[in-house]
């Protein structure tokens, strides 16, 4: 075979790869969808925090804002230190609520923020106040059946 | 105790031999490294060997990748149903075929449809003393014959892998959203959402690629180290696709172990 004809093919076939690795990321993968670049990073303090990872969303109003950038376990106070990046763009007052929730009965969980009504927002660095833990369904359970006994009595 | 000494012997010989076989692989491919620069001064012989390699393997790669992604959708379609979740479809198909079926899979039709082929060509070339004629002429086989066919593969390997992933997903596409009814929103949301760039995407490109190494350098070798016999020839494309397939799979395991803890 001559020799441009050859280039061709093989030409084609370096495109052909590429285009389907241009379509694996952006297409199938999540790299254009979390374009969350310049963020700043808050902290939240929560007793359990049940099944929340890394990288979980924060949700505001059911708006994906930002994204959990570490969880640690602080060992003087006892509870979870959840470190949240918040992209720039938005901004929250000093008074924001907290909470982990869970999308759905079986899916992930996220933490959903709450603006309360302060007149100062909150800044890099800074730490959010009001929380609400992770609903744990075995507390749940022992709690009601706690209830129902105490009610036969 | 003769048997005894006998059999222990034979196990002592065959493992040496084993090792010799090793030792003449890694020489090899310190060789190609060595001869690299010389065959990358005619970059047409690379170029070729692409064009065997990995274009000529692309209607095979692309059919079976689609019909993997599809018995993956139906499957995976007929199990999610019954938890309620057919959107989740999207998800099980991408993370399958980029994390493992993409890669492995090319790898193994790889071995079958590239690797015989150099074993073969190779293993001719010996037995009709073409290798010998290019020492007489001072022309290095390793430089003209063996690296070129190397780098071929390891660029070929990851390309073909990748269009596999997509082309799989694809087929899952059609099966679901097309012919089942699953809502195309979900479908690709889901999947966007769980799939991650640098995790599961790059971890993909990097089996392939350890995969491709594997393969070709295997093939290589066995069409290098052939006895320039018909039968020897024959024997040793066998030993190609078995111990191609046999590295692939072992190493898929190891990688996985690694990657995705």
């Amino acid at each position: 075979m001559e020799r441009t004809k050859l280039d061709i093919w093989v030409g084609i076939f370096v495109i052909l790869g590429l285009a389907a690795l241009f379509g694996l990321a952006t297409k199938v993968g999540n790299l254009t969808s979390n374009n969350i670049k310049d963020t700043y990073t808050i902290y939240a303090h929560f007793e359990n925090i049940g099944g929340l990872k890394p990288r979980a969303a924060i949700k505001a109003a059911g708006v994906v804002v930002g994204r959990v950038n570490s969880i640690i376990f602080d060992t003087e106070a006892y509870h979870a230190v959840v470190s949240i990046d918040v992209d720039n763009r938005y901004i929250f007052p000093k008074d924001t609520f907290a909470n982990i929730y869970t999308a759905g009965l079986l899916g992930e969980q996220y933490i959903g923020l709450e603006a309360g009504g302060d007149m100062t927002n909150l800044a890099a660095g800074d730490l959010i106040t009001q929380t609400q833990d992770a609903v744990v369904l075995e507390k749940l359970i022992s709690q009601f059946l706690y209830n129902k006994a105490s009610e036969e009595e | 105790m003769n048997n005894m000494l006998n059999f222990i012997a034979g196990v002592g010989s065959s493992f040496r031999s084993k090792m010799t076989r090793l030792g003449a692989g890694t020489r090899l491919f310190f060789l190609i490294l060595i001869y690299s620069v010389d065959s990358f001064k005619r970059i047409g012989l690379t170029i070729r060997e692409i064009y065997f390699t990995g274009v000529l393997s692309l209607v095979i790669i692309i059919v079976s990748a689609f019909f993997v992604g599809m018995v993956l959708g139906l499957q995976g379609y007929y199990t999610l149903e019954k938890y309620g979740s057919s959107e989740a479809i999207g998800v099980l198909v991408a993370l399958a075929l980029v994390r493992e079926l993409g890669p492995v899979v090319t790898a193994l039709l790889f071995a079958g449809r590239a690797g015989t082929a150099i074993t073969a060509e190779i293993g001719l070339m010996k037995a009709t003393e073409q290798l010998s004629a290019m020492e007489v002429m001072a022309v290095s086989p390793v430089a003209r014959i063996i690296a070129p066919r190397f780098w071929a593969g390891m660029i070929s390997m990851p390309i073909l892998a990748t269009i596999f992933s997509m082309v799989g997903i694809l087929g899952g596409y059609f099966i679901a959203v097309l012919v089942i009814g699953v809502d195309e929103g979900a479908f690709w949301s889901q999947m966007q959402a769980n799939v991650d760039f640098s995790n599961d995407i790059v971890d993909g490109a990097i089996k392939s690629i350890v995969f491709g190494f594997a393969c070709t350098i295997i093939a290589l070798f066995e069409g290098f180290d052939a006895p320039p016999t018909a039968e020897g020839v024959s024997r040793a494309t066998t030993r190609t696709v078995v111990i191609s397939s046999l590295a692939v799979l072992g190493l898929d395991f190891i990688l996985t172990s690694f990657m995705f803890v």
